[in-house]
């Protein structure tokens, strides 16, 4: 199964080697070159010299939630337009209209949401 | 022999971090382990060919289903203690269903008779090697025309869990002090300012 669209890969397989190396070599230089006198004090999270009020993971607003569903939502609208846009010119009049049918169904749940507030934080 | 180790590495570094899903103590940890598994299958969907789907698992799981997985545990807000204490009463169900689904992949793949073609077909949206046409395109010559009824049918799909997350979580709360614009803006000198004419000694009622 030798695949020679592989190929294609390697600029971003040497990217991700650079990343690696440089992030490696970053944790080890501060640990080599770094004095390492570790205490309670100064792993214990600050907060402006006082002890902290509460845990930090506290609960998160439900409408960050709604924010983030319909933030999919769009990503997958998005997703679909990708090979739209690259095979339009062989998919016709035909395509293009699909495509146009399918935003405006979205566009009317836009509407939807825009009208009812759902984008707007009090 | 690349593509041979390439795949091994994805494969062991996709299975331990699945595992690391369901072991690590913090939920948090758990999310970011199964943001590593994504990224492996992203790369094992890049070793079989398919490109578009490899590239969409990591924008849409990477970018946003896994976002939502983190708003979702820290709004339950679960603690590191306790996640584990529900785990005898859950294993038995959770076995039976595990051990379900694994007897039936068993079932399907000692049974199923494969055809000597399926195994070409096998990457249906991948042309031959030879061919220019991408992956993605190849998506695209056939999704917009001749599925056309599944692809409005998707963007039906999508309107409806807008709609649905809306109804669901969106609630209006009294009290809030809102800026108005066109409220501001159409706010006339007689609305707000009145001139009372007050008589001496009287004071104003």
């Amino acid at each position: 199964m030798e695949q020679a669209f592989l190929i294609d890969y390697f600029p971003i397989f040497v990217f991700i080697m650079i990343a690696i190396g440089i992030s490696t070599m970053a944790i080890i230089a501060s640990w080599i070159v770094g004095r390492q006198k570790p205490d309670d004090e100064k792993t214990s999270p600050y907060e402006c010299g006082f002890e902290p009020f509460e845990d930090a993971r506290g609960k998160f607003d439900v409408r960050f939630y709604l924010v983030a569903i319909l933030f999919i939502i769009f990503d997958l609208e998005v997703a679909f337009l990708f090979p739209w846009a690259v095979s339009l010119g062989s998919i016709g009049l035909f395509g293009f209209w699909s495509m146009v049918v399918f935003l405006a169904v979205l566009t009317i749940g836009f509407i939807y949401e825009w009208k009812k507030g759902a984008l707007e934080w009090e | 022999m690349i593509e041979a180790l390439a795949f091994y590495m994805f494969a062991t570094i996709l299975i331990m971090s699945a595992l690391m899903v369901i072991t690590a103590r913090n939920p948090v940890y758990a999310v970011l382990f199964l943001i590593l598994a994504f990224f492996n299958a992203a790369g094992l969907f890049i070793l079989l060919g398919a490109e578009f789907i490899a590239m969409i698992l990591v924008i849409v799981y990477v970018g946003a289903v896994a976002v939502l997985f983190l708003f979702v545990v820290m709004m339950l807000n679960i603690g590191q203690s306790n996640v584990k204490t529900g785990l005898v009463k859950y294993m038995p169900v959770g076995a039976l269903v595990g051990f379900t689904l694994l007897g039936e992949l068993i079932w399907l793949y000692t049974s199923w008779d494969i055809s000597k073609y399926a195994v070409h077909q096998r990457l249906a949206p991948i042309l031959a090697e030879d061919s220019e046409i991408s992956n993605t395109h190849a998506l695209g010559e056939i999704l917009y025309t001749n599925n056309v009824y599944l692809f409005q049918l998707s963007g039906l799909i999508l309107l409806v869990a807008m709609i649905g997350a809306i109804v669901l979580t969106l609630r209006s709360r009294k009290g809030v002090r809102k800026q108005t614009i066109s409220e501001q803006v159409s706010r006339e000198r007689s609305d707000v300012i009145e001139v009372k004419h007050v008589g001496f000694g009287k004071g104003v009622q």
